[in-house]
């Protein structure tokens, strides 16, 4: 079945619904695809705060919010765009108050705020107090806020239909061909529909599963991402991952950065501060990629809790108010997974697949670019974790994931409300929904052969193993292969359920393809990036190199691999320097 | 050890009507039940379904019947059962698409009829709206909702009545009520006091055993009940 709208938007997380949002107030016919119901996306997790100069306790500016972005990003953050992000922060906060947000409040009525990792003042003097929070379920709250703005505006909502393919006009991306619509699978009776459309948003997201600890949802496999690649859309700096410092032990479930904003500590075996020996500034405030690293210096060194490979997030001194008032959720957390109280026992946390920096490349606007030269690829816009601005460089500071999907989110919306004027429909094939529907039909009609549930845990492994927080020629030389012999093993995966209704068998198949694209991807771009910067740390090249690869990789897919190429990063006010805290 | 996991199963193309089936389950005692249902799905059976997402109790997708009680299997744990044989069913009142997975068409449509997003007049100030830290915790605990509908599928009025809004409805309808920036009480209470509103509540206090966010739901029923009597005076 052929549905026709102006606009479709692709994923129901923060930067999908506020797209969705601007675009229904411009009148434009949107729909809204999301393989999961809006309130399940990903957003929902976020917890800790969203940063904007608000300056509601002490003085701030978003030029100080900039230069932290700039300087947590390891100078690989293209600077207008971080200009954008800083200043554009305020206005979005505001306005999802106005919304009707649940901000926590300062005792004047103002929205409160929190200290949070590389967020400082002056230019890197010490902490400010710039991240605006509801308890610690402030993605939650966002969420919720622009699902029920949504509903109040009468966006479309398409609930559980995953989209399996995007479909062009006039070519492919490479041969200047433009987006015209999506092919969704209905979840709940198998039926695929061609979606047409003038514009198409991506929004779907990381695909932190492709490691093994990892605080990312099942539902998190590079849908987007890895489509957009499959039809010549280049992805950028992939071999930027964040690892996040403080994960639950074995399960890699988030304790947000707020229990250090609120003053909480790290400690080692022996109880020590460890941190005053990699940031003595920040201290634990310090940026995500240097104090996942120092977790693993301290265990490297036998210095882990009782000799093992985790160490104490120590928030017992906060106190009972505290904890109750402004981090109830991560406190429950510990509890329910942990069995744990941590209002007197310290927490044993190790570092956590979480964020990806890197993903589908575009300018200001979202519209998806193609290379180096930044040609716009029509039709086709990406926000929020799928795409790279670059707002986050070589390593996103806390908070700024919430503050991206925001400002782009918002952007993209109104970008395609302006586009869509005076555009025709484009033109579809009548067949245009075969391609994928025989290579679903594959998998489910191989009588025996790989599971793919095997292959994703056997690629978390590799991914965790060899292309984690620390990174040598031989880890990663020893991946590609590994990688490679796995995508061989997927031509022949075989599943279980050969039924039309709600076959999350054949979804989850197709979802491990996706992740396999984003790994090989990875590893490709990090074995070519010799050189140390932000979270992409190489042992065997520890110094970041501004002569050689002060510049973001973009991966296009190419026969026998991808094939890289590299684009400039955008230096406007701050000139790349040494990176301490 | 060893796990008894019995499980409701349906396929409507090949089943006449759901049916126990039994899997003896290697499992940890800190495991939780959404691990043991992995644990199926990818070494036995691929085609057993069942929602999940977030995996740690924030996104609602895996509410279920866990030993007779609706529940998150995402935050529950084998040890907390506090037995080795563990029923898991589809959660009750509510139409089976297939094994664990349920319509939820009704239950976002039932959520949707209460208005829930702030209603103002005029346009806003140019700066944030001021809210005291009191005004703001006296809505604070029916923010928490995750529309996970284990507290009104739990709801033996709403298994009798269907049309019955439910206690999830109220408790978003609440979130606003409350909220001190917010203008649209009336219509709001409107809505809630027509006769498959607030007064299908009779206390029975399932929603709130059930909340797997510690929301005190029937309080929230009450406040509402009672904010309705005021008005009509």
């Amino acid at each position: 079945m052929d549905q026709d709208f102006d606009a479709l938007i692709v994923g129901a997380g923060g930067a999908g619904l506020w797209a969705a949002l601007e675009l229904a107030q411009a009148g434009v016919p949107t729909a809204v695809l999301t393989k999961l119901y809006p309130t399940r996306s990903h957003t929902g997790a976020a917890q800790g705060g969203v940063c904007a100069a608000l300056g509601n306790y002490e003085e701030d500016h978003w030029e100080w919010h900039m230069f932290d972005t700039v300087k947590g990003g390891d100078y690989l953050t293209d600077q207008d765009a971080a200009e954008v992000l800083a200043r554009e922060a305020i206005e979005t906060v505001i306005e999802l108050e106005h919304m009707g947000l649940p901000f926590n409040r300062t005792p004047e009525g103002k929205i409160d705020q929190r200290r949070f990792g590389g967020h400082t003042r002056n230019f890197g003097e010490g902490p400010v107090r710039r991240a605006c929070f509801a308890a610690d379920r402030t993605g939650h709250m966002i969420l919720q806020t622009l699902y029920q703005q949504c509903i109040k505006a009468g966006v479309q909502f398409f609930d559980e239909y995953q989209v399996v393919d995007l479909l062009f006009d006039g070519g492919e991306v490479g041969a200047g061909g433009r987006a015209a619509g999506v092919v969704a699978y209905r979840i709940a009776d198998g039926e695929l529909h061609a979606f047409r459309a003038k514009v198409v948003l991506l929004a779907t997201g990381g695909f932190g599963r492709m490691f093994r600890i990892t605080s990312n949802a099942w539902s998190l496999t590079g849908d987007g991402v890895a489509l957009a690649y499959r039809h010549g859309v280049p992805l950028q700096d992939m071999e930027f991952f964040q690892f996040h410092p403080t994960g639950i032990v074995g399960l890699g479930i988030l304790l947000s950065e707020a229990a250090r904003g609120e003053g909480g500590y790290l400690r080692n075996d022996s109880g020590e501060r460890f941190m005053a020996r990699y940031a003595p500034n920040l201290m634990e405030l310090g940026p995500r990629d240097l104090v996942s690293r120092a977790i693993y210096q301290e265990v490297r060194a036998g210095r882990g809790i009782g000799g093992k490979d985790y160490v104490y997030l120590d928030i017992t001194h906060l106190g009972r108010k505290m904890i109750e008032e402004k981090l109830p959720d991560i406190a429950d957390f510990v509890r329910t997974y942990q069995g744990i109280e941590p209002i007197t026992e310290p927490v044993p946390i190790q570092p956590t697949a979480h964020y990806a920096m890197g993903g589908i490349p575009t300018d200001l606007n979202a519209r998806v670019i193609r290379d180096a030269d930044r040609t716009i690829v029509a039709g086709l816009y990406a926000a929020g974790e799928c795409a790279c601005v670059s707002v986050h460089g070589a390593n996103r500071l806390g908070t700024n994931s919430l503050v991206d999907l925001l400002v782009f989110g918002r952007r993209a919306g109104r970008q395609m409300a302006r586009d869509v004027r005076g555009l025709e429909l484009p033109d579809l094939d009548r067949d245009a929904i075969e391609p994928v529907r025989a290579e679903l039909r594959a998998i489910s009609e191989r009588p025996s052969g790989e599971s793919p549930a095997r292959i994703r845990a056997d690629l978390a492994d590799v991914m965790m193993d060899n292309v984690g927080v620390y990174r040598t020629e031989e880890l990663l030389a020893a991946a590609l292969p590994r990688v490679r012999a796995l995508q061989e093993r997927y031509g022949r995966i075989h599943i279980d359920d050969k039924g039309t209704v709600f076959n999350t068998d054949l979804l989850e198949a197709r979802e491990v393809g996706y992740l396999l694209d984003c790994a090989e991807t990875t590893v490709v771009s990090a074995l070519a990036r010799k050189e140390s910067r932000g979270a992409h740390a190489r042992e065997d090249y520890p110094e970041r190199d501004d002569v050689n690869y002060l510049s973001h990789t973009l991966a296009y897919q190419a026969e026998g691999g991808p094939r890289l190429a590299y684009k400039p990063v955008t230096i406007t006010r701050f000139q790349p320097k040494p990176r301490t805290y | 050890m060893q796990v008894d996991l019995r499980i409701l199963r349906y396929d409507p193309e090949r089943d006449a009507g759901p049916h126990w089936v039994s899997y003896s389950v290697e499992a940890e005692p800190t495991d939780r039940v959404l691990d043991l249902l992995h644990r199926v799905k990818y070494e036995v059976d691929g085609a057993l379904t069942f929602r999940r997402s977030c995996g740690h109790g924030v996104c609602g997708s895996d509410a279920m019947l866990i030993n007779g009680r609706n529940r998150l299997a995402c935050r529950i744990r084998v040890e907390q059962l506090g037995r080795r044989r563990i029923s898991v069913a589809p959660l009750p009142g509510l139409p089976v698409i297939k094994d664990l997975v349920v319509d939820m068409d009704g239950f976002f449509a039932k959520y949707r009829s209460v208005q829930p997003f702030l209603i103002t007049d005029g346009p806003p100030p140019s700066r944030e709206r001021r809210q005291s830290p009191e005004e703001r915790a006296r809505y604070d605990d029916t923010t928490k909702c995750i529309l996970c509908a284990a507290c009104t599928s739990s709801c033996p009025s709403f298994w009798a009545q269907p049309d019955y809004v439910g206690p999830a409805a109220i408790v978003q309808a609440h979130r606003f009520i409350f909220d001190s920036r917010d203008e649209g009480a009336d219509e709001r209470l409107e809505i809630l006091a027509d006769q498959d509103g607030v007064w299908r509540c009779r206390t029975i206090f399932n929603c709130t055993d059930a909340c797997p966010r510690g929301i005190e739901i029937t309080r929230a029923i009450l406040e509402v009940s009672a904010a309705i009597v005021e008005r009509h005076g």
